[in-house]
């Protein structure tokens, strides 16, 4: 308690380990339940069984069960309880003995392939196919025949078997992660492999190894039952396998001799996958909300109504918000607001800039004019009106898709941040600029197509057609942002939304890119929002200036006035941040030690 | 003015194995050599794919270097073995760009801290103390200890890299574009951290960044890379406010002005940069073309003249 503890900072760090979670899901709960019990009644068999596994009454064979012998007894006159003890002994520790060879070899090799990569990589890739190419029960059969029936030797060649399982998961997460930035702060640190290894790649390994073990396991113990059932393991030994063999030749006497080893084999199978399951969901974290139903007594506003008129004077704004709140419903049933009372308008022809950090909404803003937010979200409160009709009416709690699917693309058109993601990777830019044309503009194929080809002349580019006939991952990032800057305007929209177009290209491309931007916005004389953190952008392109802070606008006004006399302490403090025309090697903010913020 | 260089490089070359069989590996550095001095620092700015930050990881042993050499304080570090890295993690560091991926998300932040003083076989109760230091010295609350990463924003994510790297005390910190992921009133906040921790350590910085204004803002020379080479290099002042390579020039022109005035006349002037620069490429190129064009012209009968027009 000598540490002061800085405000906005303190309290108990609450965290709920992976173990925690698995305990509260009700399915994983019960799975660990089951397979401890399992586990402790055939590891304590010697005392918890009423005879030995062996011991015969052979005046009492096919017994029912109740009386001396609870369970019953078997064709042999054996005490079904205590064999099926004793059974799960075997069963469980060759279980354990098949997935522990697995995973003894699939995941040292499977580091080692990995994190090195080279000639080992390739020569145990070559095993691992190798071995996954052989028929696994005929070798199995074929080691049965050659060196006898030992459950033991089965389980061990069974392992290697299933060793490349181990191998190819390990090697896949371990070259996933190889490359992080943090194995490398590492190796600058001075850390040797093994401690590499053991230290950062091992975490990233354990969990898939977990559940990739309890599923092998599942399997081994079904193999295992096989081949004792097939009559291929060691009679002398009691294990599920061979009980259920012996059930199934007396099924007609005595069907219950099935049904024990039959359950136990299940529920260890069940427990084991639900386990497995229990613990990927652990580990995914994500709480899943699910949106809330309407009551069932509330009638949905029905869509087919005719919507209200929008507020007189304001319907030859190309686009108006007002007072737009989007929520998204938390797990506690509140909902976590994350753009509040957000009102702005553009009109035809003008360069509407919306500034912001991340988190402050803008892309938020953005997404709600276009539909584009996800299925959680809530417009909580406000509306969205497009050339004199709502978009989002007041009242309603979601975009509408009917009414904005014959808005977007043909009159709304959008310019993302990730030119790269936002191109299909599978089908040529010539495609991707055809098919929109197609659908939307309702013209022939050849026409789009000599469209295209003319648009990507329009943007710039040097040899149209040989990015026509190019696959995204041919060009640059400033040629395919050029292309969906081509695609936005090839259906001649009234409104281009561009989210931070520039933000992942070079700066002689950005600048290029804005050029382009200017000039398409000038000759078509299109709306344009532009949402941006760049000041240096906001100056360039636009007309006015939209600033937001945590969901809020804090100002708004002309270009000029904003960037020259900011009024709210926000736009002067983004503005003082800005590096151009200041002191080099001076402090840039007030009160810099003060941290802890950032 | 000039200062003992703490590190040097001369002619780097790193090359990167070709995909494939017998396939041409890929140059990335083409013989870059700059030298950093001591509590200076070098603000190095290209474009993606321009090779800065190669030259960075070369620096830390991370890249294939194949050519040239590279020298820390008179000591040949070029091929420099795990065991001489150990020791040099002591004098070198590195701060990475993307604060998301550089800290391991399962590690807390006390664990993370604690590695590199692990390394270098710090006591526990030492290392518990150098800790708390760290996290004061970036100004984070000491109950980051037994916080994992994801429980912090980006600017204070970086804060607990650049503290990881501060512990040991190095000599010079590779920074490779520390900024870039963070937002403009957070990045105004870790520049100035990085320049309080030069003041008050004498620590040489390595910066790699690809914003001309933040290499101005934190440099005291600089070096601009163009497709793996150095095409020019000096004074920050100089080279960020009147460069003399036409690629430098073209950079410092591409970056907007947050003022709508200024920034229609730095277009203006780019734009006529632009073109200027474009009608001496088409003179030289009239001249190399002539040149070079003749040996491999296959087609007949087009003579050298014939081409330039």
């Amino acid at each position: 308690m000598t540490e002061p503890t800085p405000a906005g900072q303190s309290g108990v760090v609450v965290r709920s380990t992976v173990f925690g979670r698995i305990v509260r899901n009700p399915l994983g709960l019960t799975a660990i339940v089951a397979l401890v019990i399992i586990g402790a009644a055939a590891a304590f068999a010697q005392v918890l069984a009423p005879y030995d596994q062996n011991f015969s009454d052979i005046t009492n064979t096919l017994a029912a069960p109740g009386g001396e012998y609870i369970l019953g007894t078997d064709s042999g006159g054996r005490d079904v309880l205590s064999r099926l003890l004793y059974g799960g002994q075997l069963t469980l520790a060759s279980a354990l003995l098949c997935a522990s060879v697995a995973i003894l070899i699939g995941l040292p090799t499977g580091l080692i392939a990995g994190y090195y990569g080279g000639w080992f990589d390739s020569t145990a890739s070559w095993f691992a196919n190798m071995i996954l190419s052989l028929p696994g029960i005929m070798v199995l059969l074929s080691v049965r025949a050659a060196l006898g029936p030992s459950v033991w030797l089965a389980m061990i060649v069974f392992g290697i078997l299933l060793s490349p399982g181990y191998f190819r998961l390990t090697r896949t997460v371990v070259q996933s992660v190889r490359n992080e930035l943090y194995v490398d702060a590492a190796r600058v640190s001075g850390l040797s492999d093994l401690r590499i290894i053991a230290r950062h790649i091992m975490s990233v390994v354990r969990a898939p190894i977990i559940i990739q073990t309890s599923i092998v396991a599942g399997v081994a113990i079904a193999i295992q039952s096989g081949l004792d059932f097939l009559g291929l393991g060691d009679p002398a030994q009691a294990t599920w396998g061979i009980m259920l063999s012996d059930g199934f030749r007396n099924v007609y006497l005595n069907p219950l001799l099935l049904v024990w080893p039959t359950l136990a084999i299940m529920l260890t199978i069940a427990s084991l996958v639900l386990l497995g399951n229990a613990v990927r969901d652990a580990l995914e974290d994500g709480q899943k909300i699910t949106a809330k139903r309407r009551p069932a007594g509330e009638k949905k506003p029905s869509r087919s109504a005719a919507l209200p008129a929008v507020e007189a004077g304001t319907e030859q704004h190309l686009l108006k918000v007002s007072h737009l709140a989007v929520g998204y419903p938390q797990a506690d049933g509140s909902i976590k607001t994350v753009v509040d009372d957000v009102s702005f308008h553009i009109d035809r022809g003008e360069v509407l800039s919306i500034v912001g950090e991340s988190g402050s909404g803008k892309s938020q803003t953005a997404f709600s004019i276009l539909g584009l937010l996800p299925d959680t979200a809530r417009i909580v409160g406000g509306s969205i009106q497009f050339d004199g009709t709502y978009t989002v009416a007041p009242g309603d709690d979601t975009v509408s898709a009917e009414r904005l699917g014959a808005l977007r693309g043909r009159r709304i058109s959008y310019i993302p941040q990730e030119p790269m993601s936002n191109l299909d990777p599978a089908f040529t830019i010539g495609s991707q600029l055809v098919r929109p044309m197609t659908v939307v503009l309702g013209i022939s194929k050849a026409e789009a197509r000599a469209r295209a080809l003319e648009l990507l002349a329009k943007v710039g580019i040097p040899n149209p057609q040989r990015t026509f006939d190019a696959y995204p991952h041919e060009v640059s990032g400033g040629m395919a942002q050029r292309v969906l800057i081509a695609g936005a305007i090839s259906c001649e929209p009234d409104l281009v939304i561009a989210d931070e177009p520039t933000t992942a290209l070079d700066v002689t491309v950005q600048a290029e890119v804005l050029d382009l931007l200017r000039t398409m916005q000038r000759q078509l004389g299109v709306g344009v929002i532009i949402v941006t953190h760049n000041f240096g952008v906001v100056a360039d392109l636009a007309d006015r200036v939209v600033v937001m802070q945590s969901g809020r606008v804090v100002e708004e006004g002309e270009v000029l006035d904003i960037l020259r006399h900011p009024k709210h302490p926000y736009t002067q403090t983004l503005l003082a941040s800005m590096l151009e025309d200041k002191q080099p090697m001076t402090k840039l903010t007030v009160d810099a030690a003060a941290g802890g913020t950032a | 003015m000039n200062g003992t260089p703490i590190l040097t490089a001369t002619d780097v070359v790193v090359e990167y194995p070709g995909k494939g069989f017998r396939a041409k590996p890929f140059r990335a550095l083409h013989g870059v050599s700059i030298a950093i001095e001591q509590g200076k620092t070098l603000g190095l700015v290209g474009e993606s794919g321009s090779g800065k930050t190669t030259l960075g990881r070369a620096m830390l042993g991370l890249a294939p270097v194949t050519g040239g050499a590279i020298t820390f304080d008179g000591q040949d570090i070029t091929h420099a073995s795990r065991r001489q890295r150990r020791a040099l993690s002591r004098d070198i560091q590195v701060v990475f760009q993307d604060p998301y991926t550089s800290l391991n998300p399962a590690l807390e932040v006390g664990e993370i801290l604690a590695e590199p003083l692990a390394v270098q076989g710090v006591a526990p109760r030492e290392a518990k103390a150098r800790i708390r230091e760290l996290l004061d010295r970036v100004g984070l609350p000491q109950d980051a200890v037994h916080r994992l990463p994801r429980e912090f924003s980006g600017g204070q994510r970086q804060r607990v890299a650049i503290a990881r790297a501060l512990a040991l005390s190095p000599r010079l910190i590779v920074c490779d574009e520390p900024v870039s992921a963070l937002d403009l009133t957070t990045q105004a906040r870790v520049l100035d951290l990085f320049l309080e921790i030069q003041q008050d350590t004498g620590v040489s910085y390595l910066f790699v960044s690809h914003d001309l204004d933040v290499v101005r803002h934190i440099s005291h020379d600089v070096a601009v890379m163009y497709r793996g080479e150095i095409v020019e290099q000096g004074p920050a002042e100089h080279v960020t406010r009147t460069p003399d390579h036409p690629y430098t020039q073209r950079l410092l022109l591409a970056s907007p002005v947050p003022d709508p005035v200024r920034q229609e006349e730095r277009r203006a002037n780019r734009l006529r940069l632009l073109a200027e620069q474009r009608e001496q490429d088409a003179q030289a190129g009239a001249i190399v073309g002539a040149v070079v064009a003749a040996p491999d012209d296959g087609a007949e009968g087009i003579s050298v003249g014939d081409r330039v027009r």
